[in-house]
């Protein structure tokens, strides 16, 4: 059974396609479920109920994202199977071991909690409540470990042999996992997940605040959303600068399409802007900055940068969308961290809180991080085309004897089912944050929201073990 | 038989599935029963017992999928584009059920199409289950590490018996845990409900029990062929014990046998299945050994396993044992 070009572009298309569907949720739990923790921790030992208030407020949206994302992570682990069955047979014995971590030590261990932190405060007291919390977040951030070294290892494969099966297997664990993309990649994707989550907390805040700049709860999610962005951003830009550095080192055409080169060149200049044509081998109506690519990629004012046309024209990724893609999530990066300097400006004058043009913009970038991260997805998926192992198996050799209409018969439910039930969850958390965070929820007004505890406050009030305040 | 790693992770993906269909096998029976459990309160309750745990049961399916990538990818890569279709309607269905939990919570007028969504979802994940497993008894034609038949093998009458099968084996568990699990009128509906799900499973039992033999001649040997033919009275034996057990629960009113004793049933169907199956991981041609990665793999997958598994079950009987007890359509969710 041969595999025509079609059934491979829909193949390619269904896993990019859940796969970004997918990745929004965790960008947004890995976040939330940290700034959970935190948040109930200063309640315990402050004894603030305002941030409890928040902590209930968050969680509830907490609960709904998390549902989107266990079902749509559910059909992530079988897509390798479904789609990419040559694959999964030849990379199995390396990656499989590192996702059968992932179920054991992250999966069950968010799930296993979940259900005590979204139901059970007063069942079991502020003290395992806090824990379970804990357990959450920590399974999020496991989670995050186990499968960006699975990705990593797919950019940057290390420590394997290849057996007469003709499988990939694991000769060295450690350095299977700890592959030279992962540490870089771990601390770019967990900074974006926190860099999401702080801007979307801090949008909520602002928005409230634009309202009423007294309320406490938006008050406490404004502050601590921009000290976020003071501090991570910054960090998030040297991150990835150093993981950028790490790509041109291990997938240089990746990067000589991210920044649309095509010639191979002492230096290089910087194209701030401009439109790569693959078909013509050139970057038209480019912005340059003469000799800074080089600087910026080889730390030497003449350092000489690989373009494009070093490699078969079959083995080149395609620059003009990751182009794109790249100088989007940089330039959001660079717009995050003049927020945190902004507020903190404020903040320094005293007016964090009544600060409309600050709110104001502080609510434009709430979604900011979430492009951010699909951008960077898409440039280092797209860039280390047309590989699936880099450099050892090709997207076209890995993909399963499907014919097209299956294919096309999935992927078309599959658009159908997220749009209709993702889009209507989009719209539950949209109107969840609408409401201010400080007053009690209308129960009449939306539905019994017995549904993630929006009670517990008064609950733990009256609860026996509850701290006194 | 030989102890060694491939036999050890059958066993332990064996045991992943089993635990994965006892425990969603509950909670998608309540999905399945959802429309005929009355009025809204008894809805709030049916889902109220299910809200807390359904997370962890599905993850149990996500190990199963990941780990038979892990430890026998050969089978994975045959499997998964034999079953696309079912498999492909049961991630779907999953989507549809999963979602229900929160979202019929966040809404008034939309309520009524999120308690669908949760009743079809789990209904079609539940027959696209029995379909896939009637599927792989039946035999996977494989030829070159790679799934060689055509795009609708999986769809015989075989294999929508047995996808009709596991919805009735599925509302059996369902309402006996709710027998369980609530209290006034709608333990009442479950109690007659369990009764004539508890007869058309043992129905199918009997009816699958007997077609399958007849599908392959390895089957029919390990039934009928001296000495495994000893679990052909063992196995019936068993069954009938279960069957009186959850009959006489339901008669005299017991609220946890009946539950305990479907359980039961699942377990004793499940071991016939692996009796069956052994020593194939993908039937007819397939083994456990054929199939599995490298000993490198297995190796370094068992030690985080055998640390992290009694763990998971430790903390997964935790959260069991804070919500126990009765739920009814408030007190569930504090």
């Amino acid at each position: 059974m041969s595999l025509d070009y079609d059934a491979l572009d829909l193949a390619r298309f269904q896993f990019a396609f859940t796969v970004s569907a997918h990745i929004i949720f965790p960008a947004f739990t890995i976040g939330l479920a940290s700034y959970l923790a935190v948040l109930e921790g200063v309640w315990l030992k402050t004894g603030d109920e305002g941030y409890l208030k928040v902590f209930d407020y968050w969680k509830t949206i907490f609960a709904v994202v998390f549902g989107m994302g266990v079902v749509s992570g559910i059909v992530m682990s079988y897509q390798f199977g479904t789609n990419w069955s040559v694959f999964s047979d030849k990379a199995g014995p390396v990656i499989g071991p590192l996702l059968g971590y992932e179920v054991l030590s992250a999966f069950f261990l968010e799930s296993g909690f979940l259900g005590v932190m979204l139901f059970g405060l007063k069942k079991v007291g502020p003290g395992l409540h806090f824990f379970a919390t804990l357990m959450v977040a920590v399974g999020t951030l496991f989670s995050a470990f186990w499968i960006l070294s699975v990705n990593s290892w797919m950019q940057t494969p290390a420590g394997y042999a290849i057996n007469e099966a003709g499988q990939f297997v694991p000769s060295d664990w450690w350095a299977v996992i700890f592959n030279p993309s992962f540490p870089y990649r771990m601390v770019h994707m967990v900074l974006a997940a926190y860099l999401t989550t702080a801007f979307v907390v801090g949008a909520v805040g602002a928005w409230h605040l634009l309202r009423d700049s007294t309320n406490r709860g938006a008050r406490i999610m404004f502050s601590m959303a921009m000290w976020m962005a003071l501090l991570v951003a910054p960090v998030q830009l040297v991150a990835g600068d150093m993981h950028g550095l790490d790509t041109l080192k291990h997938q240089p055409a990746k990067v000589a399409a991210m920044e649309g080169h095509y010639e191979t060149r002492k230096g290089a200049p910087l194209i701030l802007f401009g439109m790569p044509d693959d078909e013509a081998e050139v970057t038209r109506d480019a912005i340059e900055i003469p000799n800074l690519g080089s600087l910026i990629l080889t730390h030497d004012w003449n350092g000489e940068v690989k373009g494009l046309k070093a490699w078969p024209k079959d083995q080149r990724p395609p620059s003009a969308l990751i182009f794109w893609t790249f100088r989007i999530m940089v330039a959001i990066g660079f717009a995050m961290a003049g927020l945190g300097l902004w507020a903190a400006w404020a903040r320094w004058r005293g007016r964090l809180d009544v600060s409309r043009w600050l709110h104001r913009a502080a609510v434009v970038m709430g979604p900011s991080g979430f492009l951010a991260v699909l951008c960077g997805w898409i440039t280092t998926e797209v860039g280390r085309q047309p590989w699936t192992i880099y450099g050892l198996l090709t997207t076209a050799d890995s993909a399963s004897p499907l014919a097209a209409p299956a294919v096309s018969t999935s992927l078309i439910a599959f658009i159908l089912v997220y749009f209709t039930v993702f889009g209507a969850g989009t719209f539950y958390i949209l109107r969840l944050m609408a409401h201010p965070p400080d007053s009690d929820v209308d129960i009449s007004a939306i539905g019994p929201t017995r549904g993630a505890g929006i009670t517990p406050a008064l609950a733990v009030r009256r609860g026996p073990t509850g701290p006194s305040t | 038989m030989v102890l060694d790693l491939p036999f050890i992770w059958a066993g332990l993906i064996a045991f992943a599935v089993l635990a994965y269909v006892v425990l969603d096998g509950f909670d998608l029976g309540v999905g399945i029963l959802f429309p005929l459990l009355g009025d809204k309160t008894s809805r709030d309750s049916a889902m109220n017992s299910v809200a807390p745990v359904w997370d962890g049961n599905e993850t149990w399916l996500v190990l199963g999928g990941g780990g038979l990538f892990a430890v026998f990818p050969l089978a994975y890569a045959v499997v998964m584009p034999a079953l696309y279709a079912p498999i492909i309607a049961m991630l779907l269905g999953l989507v549809f059920r999963g979602v229900a939990f929160e979202f019929r919570g966040r809404t008034q007028r939309a309520k009524v199409l999120w308690d669908a969504s949760f009743a079809l979802g789990s209904l079609v994940a539940a027959l696209a289950q029995g379909i896939a497993l009637g599927a792989l008894v039946q035999g996977i034609a494989v030829e070159n590490r790679a799934y060689a038949g055509g795009w609708w093998d999986w769809l015989t009458p075989f294999s929508l018996s047995t996808g009709a099968a596991l919805v009735v084996g599925y509302a059996l568990l369902g309402s006996t845990w709710l027998v369980m699990k609530t209290e006034g009128d709608i333990q009442l509906r479950a109690q007659g409900i369990a009764k004539v799900a508890g007869a058309g499973t043992l129905a199918a039992i009997a009816a699958i029990s007997l077609a399958t033999p007849f599908l392959n001649p390895a089957f029919l040997d390990r039934w009928f062929g001296w000495p495994t033919a000893i679990f052909s009275v063992i196995v019936p034996a068993l069954v009938a014990g279960c069957a009186y057990l959850l009959f006489a629960g339901l008669n005299r009113n017991a609220e946890r046998q009946p539950f305990f004793a479907a359980l039961g049933l699942f377990v004793l169907c499940y071991c016939g299945i692996g009796i069956s199956f052994y020593p194939y991981m993908v039937p007819p041609s397939v083994t456990i050994w054929d199939a599995a990665a490298p000993d490198r793999s297995l190796g370094f997958l068992i030690a985080g396993a055998l640390v992290l598994l009694p763990i998971i079950l430790a903390y997964t009987a935790y959260a069991y044992w804070v919500f126990r007890g009765k739920v009814d359509s408030e007190g569930g969710y504090h």
